[in-house]
């Protein structure tokens, strides 16, 4: 689960890592009357679930009160589009208004679970305020890496190599491993599955203060931290993929114009692959997990087609403990109650596929039975490129 | 022969009396598994449905059956402990099937397991099976063959698409293993290829990976130094879009890393046949053999 940046500064105080001061806003007045508070020079930064904010023009420096309504004007209540929002960017409905900073350096810090160790890693880097995928992919040596003992955290000697990692020296040096020694807490007492302070500043003051913050959460450990459940904020997310998990279905929506629906999420895949080796392009991923009855192929159905680009739809499952013939029922029930007018090619197979089969070709509805996954591939390509499919 | 399970193979389900657990262990019985009993705290001393005895602890119930593997069908906040009871009690083989693990529980049960002599299959996988012989897990079992193909998977439904081919061609399964979907997993490609390396009935293998993760292309460096047996592959994700998580917690490309396009390069480059088309992966087969 993703959070904005106000909310992990929020925890990140909690846990005593050093955030500037700053007040969340949800409107107009309220804003101005922050930035007010702050007091001038103070900077107003758009919250929304992406990265690159700075460079999209949502975060900005105002120097007065006139200054700062322009800029609230400005930003709040439209999309700000960034590298990470696409095109259509992302609608701003909240604003952090912070104290400004004196910066000397600017520093990079993140923690994320290494998957191939296994283990939690902390990553330093003097490159700060970069893109670190970008300084990954360029200068990988300027990314330093220290790997925590699961159960034992990083030690002494650890922190001790990061700092010097960031070239922090005396009195900062202690300041530094303080300060990463506490992000560290967060990680772990948090279950997140991300930390990341990009950029980490060194204040003319020499303070250390994460200017800004990236807190991702483990959705699978949320139940052990209710608390941070309502930090969830559905308005950043994609409206059909909220309504799909509604019905505890994994949808992703995509640019192409044939939809698919499939059981598991390997295969949904592969049957996007497929889609595409034969010359479509998917409209979505759509895993419908391991039951399918016709409630959930209805369900199904009703997300895929909310995509007014899908021209025909694949639906391609493999029976394991899920019957083939009860979800050839469903699909009959489905295409019943719903009314489609656009093709659709099944592909059932694996247990009681045949009774299935015999299900669907009894059917009077107007849908084409595939008896390979390659097949399917090909009338469904060519359905939603032509319109038809005998 | 076959790999890490046959025909002796003594298993206890661990959440026997939950309703995942009490289906699928009935399932596995039909298949013909040597199921011994089942765990479930509190109700030792009971018995399950299927007539099995059911103990208060795995450790209790190895003495009193001789079990040496164990699935797990627990709810996946109490999953990791059911796991390390299971290394705990010192059995060979442990197979989680829960989805849904908190990462840092999984970072746990990683680090305790590579300090024992157990090797945990999943989690949120379909298990393992050598057909004919056992099946430990959730697949159906009619769709496999005996026979002397090797699978490792990280997905569900796309190995048994993959083993429908391999059956169809009439060639059939040494052993099957879904390694499972999850970011942090026990037994990895890298794991179970020294074990097909070494089965004699295993001619060939099948690696079915998908994005996210360097786990292809380490089994890969690892095959082009050191596996005899023809290997063919396909990664499920060429048109999954960077940063979404595709269904798996651990299919997701993250950082501009762990792409399908990346992984099928580095397998090609180690000379391993890599297919496109899931549809052609038997057919790929055949062209090794």
């Amino acid at each position: 689960m993703k959070i904005h940046e106000y909310q992990a500064k929020d925890i990140l105080n909690v846990f005593n890592v050093n955030v500037p001061r700053g007040i969340p806003v949800f409107s107009k007045d309220e804003a101005l009357n922050a930035a007010n508070l702050m007091g001038y020079p103070c900077v107003i930064k758009a919250q929304i679930h992406a990265g690159g904010r700075g460079k999209g023009g949502g975060v900005k420096v105002a120097q007065s009160t006139e200054d700062a309504e322009q800029i609230i004007d400005k930003i709040f209540g439209h999309p700000l589009v960034t590298k990470q929002t696409g095109t259509k960017g992302k609608i701003v409905n909240r604003l952090l208004i912070e104290e400004a900073v004196d910066i000397d350096r600017e520093l990079y810090v993140g923690i994320v679970i290494d998957r191939k160790t296994a283990c939690p890693v902390m990553m330093a880097s003097t490159e700060g305020g970069m893109e670190i995928e970008e300084v990954a992919g360029k200068t990988p040596e300027k990314i330093f890496k220290e790997f925590a003992l699961p159960g034992f955290g990083l030690q002494a000697y650890q922190y001790n190599r990061l700092v010097t990692a960031l070239k922090l020296e005396g009195d900062l040096a202690k300041k530094g491993i303080i300060f990463l020694q506490s992000l560290y807490n967060v990680f772990r007492r948090t279950d997140a599955s991300m930390v990341e302070i990009n950029p980490l500043v060194i204040t003319k003051k020499g303070d250390i203060i994460a200017l800004d913050a990236k807190l991702n959460f483990d959705d699978n450990a949320l139940f052990r931290h209710k608390k941070y459940i309502d930090l969830r904020d559905t308005s950043e997310e994609e409206p059909s993929e909220l309504e799909a998990s509604k019905y505890k279905l994994n949808y992703i929506r995509l640019n192409g114009n044939v939809g698919c629906m499939v059981n598991g999420a390997g295969l949904a895949m592969a049957t996007m692959d497929i889609i595409k080796l034969h010359g479509g392009e998917p409209a979505n991923f759509l895993d419908v997990g391991g039951i399918a009855s016709s409630e959930t192929v209805a369900n199904g159905f009703k997300i895929i087609l909310s995509d007014a680009n899908v021209k025909a739809v694949l639906i391609n499952i493999f029976g394991g403990i899920v019957r083939c013939d009860r979800v050839a029922q469903g699909i009959v029930d489905a295409l019943n109650s719903l009314h489609i007018k656009i093709p659709v090619v099944v592909r059932l197979e694996g247990t009681n596929a045949v009774e299935a089969r015999k299900i669907l070709a009894e059917s009077p509805l107007d849908f084409m039975i595939a008896d390979s996954l390659e097949k399917a591939a090909q009338i469904v390509v060519s359905a939603a490129n032509n319109g038809e499919y005998r | 022969m076959s790999i890490l399970i046959d025909e002796n193979t003594r298993v206890i389900v661990q959440g026997i009396t939950g309703k995942e657990g009490a289906f699928h262990t009935a399932q596995m019985l039909e298949y013909g598994t040597k199921v011994v009993g089942g765990v479930t705290p509190g109700k030792g001393g009971q018995k399950s449905e299927h007539g099995l005895p059911i103990f208060n602890s795995v450790k209790e119930a190895v003495i009193k059956t001789g079990a040496n593997a164990s699935v797990v069908f627990v709810p996946p906040r109490f999953a990791a402990d059911a796991i390390l009871e299971s290394v705990d009690a010192e059995l060979d083989l442990v197979v989680c099937i829960s989805e849904g693990i908190p990462t840092e529980d999984m970072v746990k049960v990683n680090y305790i397991l590579k300090q024992s002599k157990t090797r945990l299959i999943g989690p949120n996988c379909p298990g393992i099976i050598s057909p004919g012989k056992s099946k430990i897990g959730i697949m159906p079992g009619f769709i496999h063959q005996r026979g002397s193909i090797g699978i490792i998977s990280r997905s569900g439904t796309l190995t048994y698409e993959a083993v429908h081919q391999v059956t169809q061609l009439g060639l059939g399964q040494s052993t099957c293993i879904g390694i499972g979907g999850d970011p942090i997993i026990g037994c990895t490609f890298l794991d179970l290829l020294p074990l097909f390396e070494k089965d004699a009935e295993t001619e060939a293998v099948i690696m079915i990976g998908e994005i996210g993760g360097t786990a292809e292309e380490e089994a890969a460096e690892y095959i082009q130094a050191h596996f005899s047996k023809p290997v063919v592959a396909f990664i499920a994700g060429v048109t999954a879009p960077p940063g979404r998580r595709m269904g798996h917690a651990g299919a997701i490309i993250a950082g501009g890393k762990g792409t399908a396009q990346e992984k099928i390069e580095v397998l090609r480059n180690a000379g391993i046949t890599v297919t496109l088309n899931p549809a052609e992966i038997g057919k790929a087969l055949t062209s090794v053999l």
